[in-house]
């Protein structure tokens, strides 16, 4: 049967990769970030999806193995 | 009110679904059989099943109304997640959940079958199929509804696709389609509600500042300062406390009869751990969903205290009110809409919808299964000597159950539409089935000698227990029948919530002397070579001897009630 991290994995792993992409060009627009007292959500949060999408592949790949 | 989205953010959403319908699209091939779509093949890690029980509860409706309870009642809402619910998951796991996967009955009504007859069967079946379909499809309505309202989008398009979404994927992937949806919806959920949680803690000052903005507030209202951030500390008087019940009352009412009552029994929420793949992981799936569920009060029930601070002082710029009146249900958007910028707003909105449709998903999923079991093969067309031909024949019931259950929701939704009372109290009358139904299974696992009779007898009475009280109090203030009083009113309870307590405290008592009585004077039909497996006494006791101590699933249970404490304490 399919590997539900599998799934999991992929979609944070995109959604970390399309949140990163957004936030590095949006980095300087300050209107979009004064909701959020100037933080870069977007990046921060693109970045933690990276790592825990990158996880739960690196998890899969090591059952392979 | 209205949130604006960006393109960003519409990608987000269509990620999502496109992983969502991708599950569904990729599991179709091995729905060979019923065993497959409607039971997962009893093949899931037990931490799949674990997430997939907490998220079920997890719906949309939920979600809003916790954070909505946060902004009401302050910590004590955090009652409904750790004495509402972890005792009672400890319990189903060391206890019950043995005879519910060890009978290999494939549902709670089935169980009922198993242990009693086919009339108690029946009585629960039943009401189950019209209470899990009625539910899906009040929470379609409340959330197109809120769709509308909050995004723009049109109300029939909104119930339609969602419901279109929610019959491909279950339709293709039947439980474990479902199952692994919830599961993603889990992590969607934490991660998309995360950033606010972090920005409002900032923004309040800390845990230390909420507690100093919260204090003015509290004191308004005419309680203690720190009545908003401690759980246990004023429930000794009820006129202390913003929810308006004593220790007792939550203790019994909430502690006890209602979250045994539905974590216990509730067969939407045990067909999860009944999907796992040994008797271990079925057992081991409530301890690992308790372990998240203690923590999801600081994900969702601390940002609306937090609002709560917001609220009250006009130069945030935070505000609930609608048509001059706050509406606490808008409280998780309005948060939303307050602290994310166009990104990760599409996932804070993605999270919301998507619990609302792992939410119907998971009624559909549990009214096709008792459907094709209970009703279907009970009742219609009963099994035949051709087990191979057969588990065709009801993988097809269960995939046309499906969609009927989808189009009933659909048609649920708008009759909630034209009759929003008839139909909420249609839903606490069907909410009734929980509190008897516990005490008649907890008689019948834990006590040989009761009979079919008794339990049929103290289902239905306390069933019918419930509906009197209901008809005969009211909370106070009560505009409307639909609160109850509609035969007569005897008691005025101070909040709706009391109401609540009370009718299932009645229905489960009621229910307990019923069944015991009635045994007494009925004779057993079963002898005690077939209550094997299904009773405690009889049952050959689950040694965990020759498994480390670490890995045992008492190890785990005793892990889970020490958090429970901790946390107990921390917030006392």
């Amino acid at each position: 049967m399919l590997d539900i991290k599998i799934p999991i994995g992929l979609m944070f792993f995109i959604f970390g990769v399309v949140l990163t992409i957004y936030g590095f060009i949006s980095r300087n627009d300050t209107e979009l970030y004064q909701k959020s007292f100037s933080h870069n959500v977007n990046l921060w949060m693109g970045g933690l999806m990276l790592v825990f999408g990158g996880v739960m592949l690196l998890l899969v790949r090591r059952r392979k193995s | 009110m209205e949130v604006q989205l960006h393109l960003i953010d519409y990608i987000i959403m269509v990620i999502y679904f496109v992983f969502v319908l991708g599950i569904g699209w990729f599991l179709r091939k091995y729905m060979k059989d019923a065993k497959q779509f409607l039971e997962a093949g009893r093949s899931l890690p037990a931490w799949v099943t674990g997430l997939a029980f907490i998220s079920t509860n997890l719906g949309a409706l939920e979600v809003m109304g916790m954070t909505g309870s946060g902004a009401k009642y302050g910590m004590l809402t955090t009652h409904f997640y750790w004495i509402g619910a972890i005792p009672a998951m400890v319990f189903l796991a060391i206890f019950m959940m043995r005879f519910y996967y060890g009978s290999k009955a494939r549902s709670v009504p089935e169980f009922l079958k198993l242990r009693f007859d086919e009339k108690t069967r029946a009585l629960n079946a039943i009401l189950f199929a019209v209470m899990t379909i009625m539910a899906s499809g009040i929470s379609m309505y409340a959330l197109a509804l809120l769709m509308e309202k909050v995004l723009g989008w049109n109300f029939n398009i909104s119930l339609w696709l969602s419901a279109a979404i929610v019959l491909a994927y279950t339709y293709l992937g039947g439980l474990s389609s479902a199952i692994y949806n919830e599961v993603l919806q889990f992590f969607i959920i934490l991660i998309g509600l995360l950033p606010i949680v972090i920005l409002a803690l900032m923004e309040v000052g800390g845990w230390s500042g909420l507690k100093e903005g919260l204090a003015p507030i509290a004191a308004q209202k005419g309680f203690a300062p720190d009545t908003l951030t401690t759980t246990w500390k004023y429930t000794g008087d009820a006129n202390a406390n913003p929810m308006g019940v004593k220790w007792y009352g939550i203790f019994a009412g909430l502690g006890f009869v209602l979250s045994f009552g539905y974590w216990c029994t509730n067969f939407l929420i045990v067909q999860r751990a009944m999907a796992a793949e040994s008797t271990t992981a079925a057992r081991k799936t409530p301890l690992i969903g308790a372990i998240p569920k203690m923590f999801i009060p600081f994900l969702i029930i601390v940002p609306g205290i937090i609002a709560l601070v917001l609220i009250n002082n006009p130069a945030s710029g935070f505000s609930i009110m609608e048509n001059g009146k706050p509406n606490y249900d808008l409280t998780i958007i309005m948060l939303l809409k307050h602290y994310l910028p166009a990104g990760v707003l599409g996932v804070g909105i993605t999270a919301l919808l998507a619990s609302f449709m792992s939410g119907m998903a998971g009624n559909v999923s549990a009214f096709n299964t008792v459907w094709t079991y209970d009703i279907y093969q009970s009742y219609i067309r009963p099994a035949t000597n051709d087990a191979a031909a057969d588990a065709r024949h009801y993988l097809r019931v269960g995939r046309l159950a499906t969609i009927f259950g989808v189009l009933v929701s659909i048609a649920a939704a708008y009759l909630a539409g034209l009759f929003g009372n008839i139909m909420d109290f249609l839903q606490t009358i069907f909410s009734m089935i929980n509190a008897p139904l516990f005490a008649v299974i907890f008689l019948g696992m834990f006590w040989k000698r009761t009979t079919a009779h008794g339990a049929f007898a103290g289902l239905l009475g306390g069933f019918l227990v419930a509906l009197a009280h209901h008809g005969l109090t009211a909370p106070e203030g009560a505009t409307t029948l639909v609160k109850g009083g509609w035969l007569g009113l005897i008691h005025t309870y101070p909040v709706e919530m009391a109401q609540n307590f009370w009718t299932a405290i009645y229905a489960c008592a009621a229910a307990t002397l019923i069944t015991v009585s009635i045994t007494m004077v009925t004779r057993r039909e079963k002898t005690d070579e077939e209550l094997k497996g299904l009773v405690y006494s009889l049952t050959p006791k689950i040694s965990e001897e020759n498994v480390p101590w670490i890995k045992r699933t008492n190890t785990l249970a005793l892990f889970v009630l020490i958090i429970f404490f901790i946390l107990s304490i921390l917030f006392w």
